[in-house]
């Protein structure tokens, strides 16, 4: 199979009238990179990826393949493999006749098509479907058609639009899996568009964070959950408590902060004295303190809600000065019976929570 | 009359409580049913019988179809200019509906809104329309011979071509509804997918846009082909006479010579050719759905 293909946006932007859908967008995918674009409804996720198919014209910046510059190319000399949303298969042909489609429109010979829509097939198990039409399968076989006609003609990028958000939950989960076996398999660059924190956290090497049409965050998914830069993208990745706090003393990379009466020791590389602070701190990160254990961050709370989950319970703890705190604990655990009005000691380490960007977004 | 029917079913039988409910509804459409039965199917019958018994009992007009050379031309004639008709008014009803299918949603309504009007404007209006425009020293013979394009005047109208002209005319609205339907139930996600994997626009065109607009194009195909058959009006007016197609020959027969046979046996045929075309038709469409273009 051809090699891997790097992508870069430079400076992307598409406006409508006076609304802009994408606003000064760069970004790198590397070669044989996963790389999602996730972000809430209207973020301009689609655009961009829509900008990278050739479908919609950037109104500036550039999209760049290997460095050669791309924007002006029509789609169809772009050679791209989509996945669209709803898989959009043509209907009056049968699966082989729409893995065929893209093999005959670039005059490749019969028997190097059959070849390769058998090894197509194949390699997405769907070859006792050759000679079915889309309308009898099952929305998981179709999306792998999808997925294979895509893949059929070695193209120099795959580019997916949100390709399993029409799946049940069950289904959905296992897809990921294929797709991600499919990913290392292949070793091809795949552009992903997604709504789904979890689908994206669990496909990618790469997650790009996008609201109103901004990159609001790129990196490896561990490392925007663990060092989120703003308060969205805290919010938007998993859940997370926010902690708004005064720096009253630094001290090398360690500050104290004030929070109401509240005295917290924090982890903090920037801000000064007399600053005011937003902490992320996320659920998992806060532990339940028995009677002898202690913590650089100490806080007592009364139980308000508490819900079952199965592996954890997840609790949350009314404090006197940081308001409302969302506790999540393995079952194993929980020493207790979670019940309403019981009073917890919570801790947690200097290092746990990270500082964000308020960007009024929650 | 209709008050005793509405009272049947409540004297039936207690344990049949759908049926009751069915017949009172049957009942409603009662009307409309009799009125088709007294003015519309009883005449057809009567037209069949008259074909069979005069001026004598047999199938002695049928056996002229095979013999008048008179009736072999009306329906010849009839015949040739229904499939030319159809044929450009599919080919300018196709591109229309096309345009129509891809433009803007506000451009839609403009678009269609230009294709019914000529729907609203009387058959009559529009015949006359047409013999204005097309005669000896009508604007467009006017027009070509100012521009210099001819020196004589051209035969638009009176002939063939003018009731080519005017049935096409009167066709194309026709004919764009059913493509238009069948085009908008097209994903444009599948024409977007299909450029996505290489194909040019053309490509897309004949591969993806056509073959799924197909079942549209058949059924406008015997639409307007079955509405040819049967033109009067805009024939009589443009044809001047000389050029005669099934139902003026059958006034002719009727009206004129006063053999009422012969007219009735050419109005039967007229009825089973459209009947059959539509038979064949829905054998097409069946099919057409067994193969997945309409899924």
């Amino acid at each position: 199979m051809s090699a891997a293909h790097a992508l870069s946006l430079v400076g992307l932007t598409k406006r409508y009238g006076s609304f802009t859908a994408v606003d000064d967008v760069s970004l790198d995918v590397t070669k044989g990179q996963f790389l999602t674009l996730l972000g809430p409804s209207g973020s301009g996720k689609t655009t961009i990826l829509m900008a990278v198919a050739g479908f919609v014209a950037p109104s500036a910046g550039a999209i760049l393949l290997d460095g050669r510059d791309i924007t002006p190319v029509p789609p169809e000399k772009r050679d791209f493999g989509m996945v669209f949303q709803g898989y959009a298969l043509f209907p009056h042909m049968t699966v082989a006749e729409n893995l065929a489609f893209p093999l005959r429109v670039r005059g490749i010979d019969r028997a190097e098509r059959d070849a390769k829509i058998r090894a197509t097939l194949d390699l997405v198990q769907l070859s006792q479907f050759a000679e079915r039409r889309p309308s009898q399968l099952s929305g998981g076989q179709q999306q792998r058609v999808a997925l294979a006609r895509a893949l059929v003609f070695d193209p120099n990028l795959l580019l997916l639009d949100e390709p399993l958000s029409a799946l049940d939950k069950k289904l959905r989960a296992e897809l990921q899996d294929e797709l991600k076996t499919l990913h290392r398999r292949i070793g091809r660059t795949f552009i992903n568009v997604t709504h789904d924190q979890e689908e994206a956290m669990s496909l990618s090497d790469t997650v790009a964070i996008l609201n109103h049409g901004k990159l609001i965050q790129i990196g490896a998914p561990d490392a925007l959950y663990d060092r989120p830069r703003t308060r969205f993208v805290a919010g938007f990745l998993g859940k997370s408590n926010m902690i708004s706090a005064r720096v009253v003393e630094r001290d090398g990379s360690e500050a104290r902060l004030s929070a109401g009466g509240t005295t917290l020791v924090q982890r903090l590389n920037a801000g000064m004295v007399g600053d005011t602070v937003l902490l992320s701190l996320r659920p998992e990160r806060i532990a339940l303190l028995g009677g002898g254990e202690t913590a650089a961050n100490l806080v007592q709370g009364r139980v308000t809600a508490w819900s079952y989950l199965g592996a954890g319970h997840s609790l949350t703890v009314e404090t006197a000065d940081l308001g409302a705190l969302r506790i999540t604990l393995p079952t194993w655990r929980a020493p207790f019976a979670p019940a309403e009005g019981l009073v917890l000691r919570l801790g947690w380490p200097a290092d746990a929570a990270a500082p964000v960007e308020d960007d009024g977004d929650e | 009359m209709s008050s005793a029917v509405l009272a049947a079913p409540v004297a039936g039988r207690a344990p049949a409580p759908r049926r009751f409910a069915n017949a009172g509804w049957y009942a409603l459409i009662l009307p409309a049913f009799l009125l088709m039965t007294a003015i519309y199917v009883a005449p057809i019958l009567q037209v069949l019988a008259i074909s069979v018994t005069e001026p004598t009992v047999g199938l002695e007009n049928y056996e002229r179809l095979l013999t008048n050379a008179g009736v072999q031309r009306a329906i010849m004639t009839t015949l040739r200019i229904g499939l030319i008709t159809t044929a450009i008014a599919l080919c300018l009803g196709y591109v229309l509906a096309y345009v129509v299918a891809l433009a803007s949603p506000n451009a839609q309504r403009w678009w269609l809104l230009a294709v019914l009007v000529p729907l609203w404007i009387s058959v009559l209006v529009r015949a006359f329309a047409w013999v204005t425009l097309l005669r000896r020293q009508g604007l467009v013979n006017q027009g070509l011979m100012s521009a210099g394009i001819i020196d004589a005047p051209l035969a638009l109208v009176w002939n063939e071509l003018g009731i080519i002209i005017g049935m096409v005319h009167y066709m194309v609205p026709y004919a764009v509804l059913p493509m238009l339907a069948s085009m908008r139930e097209i994903d444009p996600r599948l024409l977007a997918a299909a450029r996505g994997l290489g194909a040019t626009r053309f490509t897309v065109f004949r591969r993806v846009f056509f073959p799924l607009s197909a079942p549209g194009l058949a059924a406008s195909g015997v639409r307007v082909f079955i509405f040819s058959l049967g033109f009067y009006i805009t024939p009589a007016i443009l044809g001047g006479g000389r050029t005669l197609m099934a139902a003026e020959w059958i006034k002719m027969q009727i009206l004129d010579i006063v053999r009422w046979g012969m007219g009735a046996m050419l109005a039967t045929v007229l009825v089973v050719a459209i009947l059959t075309t539509l038979a064949v038709f829905s054998r097409v469409v069946n099919l057409k759905r067994l193969f997945g273009a309409g899924a």
